[in-house]
């Protein structure tokens, strides 16, 4: 176990073009952090240098410590789950995960391999398939086998590089809370790359979001979804993705501060407004849960937020939830600028269209007229131009962050507790 | 032949007689070698196709008599020399293949583009040069000199399907395997070498045949029984007086230099065919 330091990290392709461009992350000894991004972001690349399939172009990367840009893969002494499991077909499940002791020639006696193989089969439930060769496998199993080979051995950190893209959804979901325990079991630094925000924020400890090679923010699953850098990170994180409504900030007839949107007035609070204050347009940052069917809420919390009135497109029903969908004219001076981020997100296309999370017993429907309320204290403002995040609360988010490390530190107490 | 079952009894016709046609075209000369070999020295003028008096005569005469040191010598010359030349063949192949898939080096496409050129290269055009120079440095008439000929002939479609066989072997298992504590020579013979195997079966077949089969560097190379092979030795039978063609002898002759090749073919045919790869990524 170690930790893993990179220092201002850049790769560069032969054309000249880098992929990765002055990343720096501290990754602390036993903490499971994430690599997310888009496709292309240099998530894989990150991983790769670190694991050392991929030189290093610039930078320095410390594992324990110790500088290991110029070692070989295998004196780095990590251990790699990779997207298509790279099983050797030719060997049984056995001698697959026996494969990292059967190279150290003399450190292991076959007992030894024998009673490692059998705890790692153990653990992940493979004891009956351990005769059989991958290609009988199922997906599921696969995959349990290229993490049995991971944990066999004493590795400094495990490095997965998007393990569960090739599993169907239910697998995943399974597989997602394994792979959490198992981390938190073995209480191993853990590196996992994904492009799915879902298992981004489900299993980190920390969570470091890319965009074309550069570090966009390293926070907690909490930080980010709360106090997002920029509009890129804000866009990112979460499902639905956030709404982002142009407007202006105006004083209102009653003298408080309002955002001057295509839906109409919404009231700000005062270091909100001050924040978007003196710019001619802002993207204001409304997650669809932020809002609420003005007609179910509780009436007390009415008075803390905002109304706005709107006419509902479509309504889909989940059961647990709600989703409306209001159509609204966009703001040509954010058009470029939303195109770009749905762009840079893999997004679809431009939407003109807000989500809104109401309760699953309101009975808003298409075409009908409603009235939304609100939560106007945790909008955030966002410049259209630089997507910089202008009402960021940076010490909120550090603390968020630093709960999380305290968390993983309980778990950590928690499982040592366990197993002595 | 997963595509088959979808065919229609229409389609199926049509594809038997096809398959019947080529079939036909491609066994009919050896069928009728087949037959010449079993035809006494007066039914060779025979219009008929099968002999009127089944013997082993010409098989005695290759085996036991008087072309018994013509052709088992030349049979012993075959075998080494083809078993040698394909040995090294495959070897350097498999290891210039393995470098041409996997590293980026200068002069990578230079040879790929020099084994595609030395194999187009019209081997009788080269023939006389090497003749003087193998007569000057002495490997003319021995082993070396027509195992090195032969390389020249095995060597590059070697290389060719040997790169294009290594380029399938998905490369994370290399990497797996390097990350799980190999060197790269380790990962090479532990992870690639198993699942290469086939296709440096199918490999060693080819060259196998290419040089069993040369006639034109065993003739010009070879003056005696030091090293002449068998397709060459063929043309120094003699009749049994100098008005006899020795045809009889020579398709019994050329029935037993084919049984190896047929040979070879059965055994390695679930080697060549055997989906190994299954299973190592996502199928």
């Amino acid at each position: 176990m170690a930790s893993i330091t990179l220092k201002n990290i850049v790769k560069k392709y032969d054309d000249g073009y880098p992929a990765v461009n002055d990343v720096s992350l501290e990754i602390d000894d036993g903490e499971f952090v994430i690599l997310v991004g888009p496709s292309g972001c240099g998530k894989s690349t990150v991983l790769r240098m670190i694991v050392g399939l991929e030189d290093i172009t610039e930078g320095d990367l410390l594992i324990g410590g110790d500088r290991v840009n110029e070692k070989a893969p295998r004196e780095r002494n990590l251990a790699m789950v990779f997207q298509n499991y790279a099983l050797y077909p030719h060997l049984t499940v056995f001698e697959n995960i026996a494969f990292p002791m059967r190279l150290t020639k003399g450190k292991f006696t076959e007992e030894q391999v024998r009673e490692n193989v059998d705890r790692a089969a153990t653990m992940l439930e493979l004891t009956e398939h351990l005769d059989r060769k991958p290609g009988n496998l199922s997906g599921g199993q696969r995959q349990r086998v290229a993490m049995g080979r991971a944990i066999v051995r004493d590795a400094n950190a495990f490095l997965f590089d998007e393990p569960l893209s090739n599993l169907d959804a239910k697998l995943r979901g399974q597989m997602r809370s394994e792979i959490a325990q198992l981390q938190r079991r073995l209480n191993t630094t853990s590196v996992y790359v994904t492009h799915d925000q879902t298992e981004a924020m489900t299993l980190g400890d920390r969570v470091a979001v890319l965009k074309k090679g550069i570090l966009q923010q390293v926070a907690s699953p909490r930080e980010l979804y709360e106090q997002p850098a920029n509009l890129f990170v804000a866009g990112f994180i979460g499902a639905p993705s956030m709404n982002f409504l142009p407007g202006t900030v105006k004083t209102s007839d009653t003298g408080g501060d309002v955002l001057s949107t295509p839906l109409g007035d919404i009231e700000l609070r005062e270091d909100t407004a001050r924040a978007g204050q003196g710019r001619e347009i802002v993207l204001a940052g409304i997650r669809p849960e932020f809002f609420e069917d003005a007609a179910t809420m509780d009436q007390g919390r009415k008075s803390s937020g905002s109304l706005v009135r709107i006419d509902v497109s479509r309504t889909e029903w989940l059961g647990n939830e709600q989703y409306v969908y209001v159509d609204y004219e966009n703001d040509p001076r954010v058009r470029d600028a939303l195109q770009n981020l749905a762009h840079e997100m893999d997004a679809e296309d431009l939407r003109t269209q807000l989500v809104v999370a109401v309760d699953s017993s309101s009975r808003l429907r298409g075409g009908d007229e409603a009235e939304l309320w609100i939560d106007t204290g945790r909008i955030h403002l966002f410049d259209p131009e630089t997507g910089e995040n202008l009402t960021r609360d940076a010490e909120a988010g550090a603390e968020l962050t630093r709960m999380a490390a305290e968390d993983r530190q309980r778990d950590a107490e928690r499982m040592a507790a366990k197993g002595a | 032949m997963a595509s088959a079952k979808g065919l229609t009894g229409r389609q199926k016709l049509g594809w038997t007689v096809v398959t019947v046609l080529v079939l036909l075209y491609a066994l009919f000369p050896v069928a009728a070698i087949f037959a010449n070999s079993f035809k006494t020295q007066a039914d060779l003028g025979n219009p008929a196709f099968w002999p009127s008096n089944w013997t082993w005569e010409n098989y005695e005469m290759i085996f036991v008599g008087s072309a018994q040191e013509l052709f088992l010598t030349a049979l012993r010359n075959s075998i080494g020399i083809t078993l040698i030349a394909t040995f090294i063949a495959v070897v350097l192949a498999t290891l210039c293949a393995y470098a041409i898939a996997r590293m980026d080096f200068p002069g990578k496409k230079f040879i790929l583009g020099t084994a595609l050129a030395v194999s187009i290269f019209p081997v009788i055009s080269v023939v006389t040069p090497l003749f003087n120079l193998w007569r000057t440095i002495g490997l003319y008439d021995t082993w070396p000199g027509l195992i090195i000929p032969y390389l020249s002939l095995t060597l590059p479609i070697s290389i060719w399907t040997l790169a294009a066989f290594f380029r399938q072997i998905p490369w994370e298992l290399e990497q797996a395997a390097q990350v799980d504590g190999a060197t790269q020579w380790q990962a090479f013979r532990k992870a690639i070498v198993p699942l290469a195997a086939p296709g440096v079966f199918t490999t060693a077949i080819i060259a196998f045949f290419i040089a069993w089969n040369d006639f034109v560097y065993g003739i010009s190379l070879t003056s005696t029984e030091a090293a002449r092979p068998v397709p060459a030795a063929l043309a120094f039978f003699t009749g049994a007086s100098q008005f006899e063609e020795p045809t009889g002898a020579i398709s019994a002759a050329a029935i037993v230099v084919t049984i190896p090749v047929v040979v070879l073919v059965l055994l390695f045919q679930r080697q060549i065919v055997s989906g190994l790869t299954q299973g190592a990524v996502k199928g």
